[in-house]
């Protein structure tokens, strides 16, 4: 006995898909970086990317128009949420290379930077970069997190207030004693 | 800001430098940060750390994209299209005639058979196409072969002759499984074409034969004594593999799995 199940209208969706498709895929590089800064790690960013993507894929008869950009920032965001969540039950990888004495001023700065991220929580670390890196207006990032407009401005406020703090922390670390 | 008397709020100052101020307000901002210089300061730290995240940040975007992240390769990787069962033409096909199986909304929670399935064609996928190095024990070391994947999976691993199907032994290695270590066969036919049979343990202790295919590759699947196999490869042509995966089946029941 042989069952078939055939999607039911494939070819007729076709072009639309491509279009689809093509504003997907002009958005990799951009969620790349958000990903990289929002993790510090480069594989595991790249497969919060790849995971978004099928993801996307996946749901394209879902997609009834709209904002392609902030509705894959949402995925991105939602399935970092579940990975952090179960980041406790699987090994850790960490860099060998973390530090190196002879950095220039911007490779150094670029620790510093990200010191400062790993020092922010979650939430605050993701507005800071859908704001700052990403230029998301703050409606966007409210419809990506789901919460108001106002805890935005308060989490965005906080992880400013958190960076400079740290940023100046590492400056002053050498030549102050706290 | 807990000073009342400011007229310039903390949010306005966020919103200035974001470009989210109106631009009413703009004026009344800076002149008002002019004469609050502590402030101004700050303002100008988180324009500073903007730079440090582009900076920082930025090169990603302009790497090259990763292989493993292009669209096309997404679509073809089996698991996905496991799962998005809608969006497939899944063939269920049962040996014996007797009861069907279909794929009912696979899209949440792939079956154990799926993901086994889904395992196996990844493996076929990735080794097939080796040139140099499909195998890590070849054929000709069929014995060897045999015992020591016997040894590391636990289970009577037993190579198959198909040369009636016109196929010869390509040789072996050992994966990891859903369950502990996997069995890994290739076998290659006059004209190149590869099929590889791969067996785990599984928690289905006996199922009848199942058919998967993907765009590229068909699939049939059974669980004989707690070990599951999955016999891949033939493209389109599922006659020859249904002989291939018959052949495979009778011969392993002959040796007892």
């Amino acid at each position: 006995m042989i069952v078939e199940a055939h999607a039911p209208n494939a070819r007729d969706v076709k072009t639309a898909m491509s279009a689809f498709r093509q504003s997907v895929e002009a958005m990799i590089p951009a969620l790349r970086r958000y990903a990289r800064a929002l993790t510090r790690d480069a594989d595991a960013a790249d497969d919060l990317v790849q995971d978004t993507l099928v993801r996307a894929l996946r749901s394209e008869r879902l997609f009834l128009g709209g904002d392609v950009r902030s509705w894959l920032y949402t995925i991105l965001t939602n399935l970092n949420k579940n990975r952090r969540r179960s980041l406790a039950r699987r090994p850790q990888f960490t860099q060998l290379t973390e530090n190196n004495p002879d950095a220039s001023g911007t490779e150094a700065e670029g620790r510093d930077i990200e010191k400062a991220l790993a020092t922010l929580v979650e939430e605050q670390r993701s507005v800071l970069l859908l704001v700052m890196l990403e230029g998301m207006s703050y409606r966007e990032v409210a419809d990506i997190q789901g919460v108001p407009i106002g805890t935005v401005m308060s989490r965005l406020a906080r992880a400013r207030a958190h960076v400079k703090a740290s940023l100046e922390g590492e400056r002053t670390a050498l030549r102050r004693v706290k | 800001m807990n000073d009342h008397n400011i007229p310039v709020t903390e949010d306005e100052l966020h919103a200035y430098v974001d470009g989210e101020l109106p631009a009413e307000r703009r004026a009344d901002v800076e002149a008002w940060l002019a004469a609050h210089p502590e402030e101004a300061e700050r303002v100008q730290s988180w324009r500073t750390m903007a730079e440090m995240l582009h900076a920082r940040y930025d090169s990603v975007a302009q790497e090259p994209v990763p292989a493993r992240l292009e669209l096309e390769r997404l679509e073809r990787r089996p698991r996905q299209w496991l799962y998005g069962a809608a969006a497939a033409v899944l063939v269920a096909f049962v040996a014996g005639g007797t009861a069907g199986w279909v794929a009912h909304g696979a899209a949440n929670a792939p079956s154990a058979f799926q993901s086994f399935t889904a395992d196996a064609l990844d493996a076929h996928r990735l080794y097939v196409v080796e040139v140099r190095h499909p195998v890590e024990v070849g054929g000709n070391e069929r014995d060897h072969l045999q015992a020591w994947l016997t040894r590391r999976c636990g289970w009577t691993v037993f190579a198959p002759n198909l040369e009636a199907s016109g196929l010869k032994l390509v040789g072996g290695r050992l994966l990891p499984g859903p369950n502990g270590p996997a069995s890994f066969l290739m076998y290659e036919g006059a004209s190149g074409e590869r099929y590889t049979i791969y067996s785990a343990k599984t928690e289905n202790g006996a199922t009848q034969m199942r058919y998967a295919r993907t765009d590229k590759d068909g699939a049939l699947f059974w669980a004989e004594r707690g070990v599951g196999y999955v016999v891949s490869g033939g493209g389109s042509d599922r006659e020859r593999l249904t002989k291939v995966a018959q052949a495979v089946y009778d011969q392993a029941e002959k040796n007892g799995g």
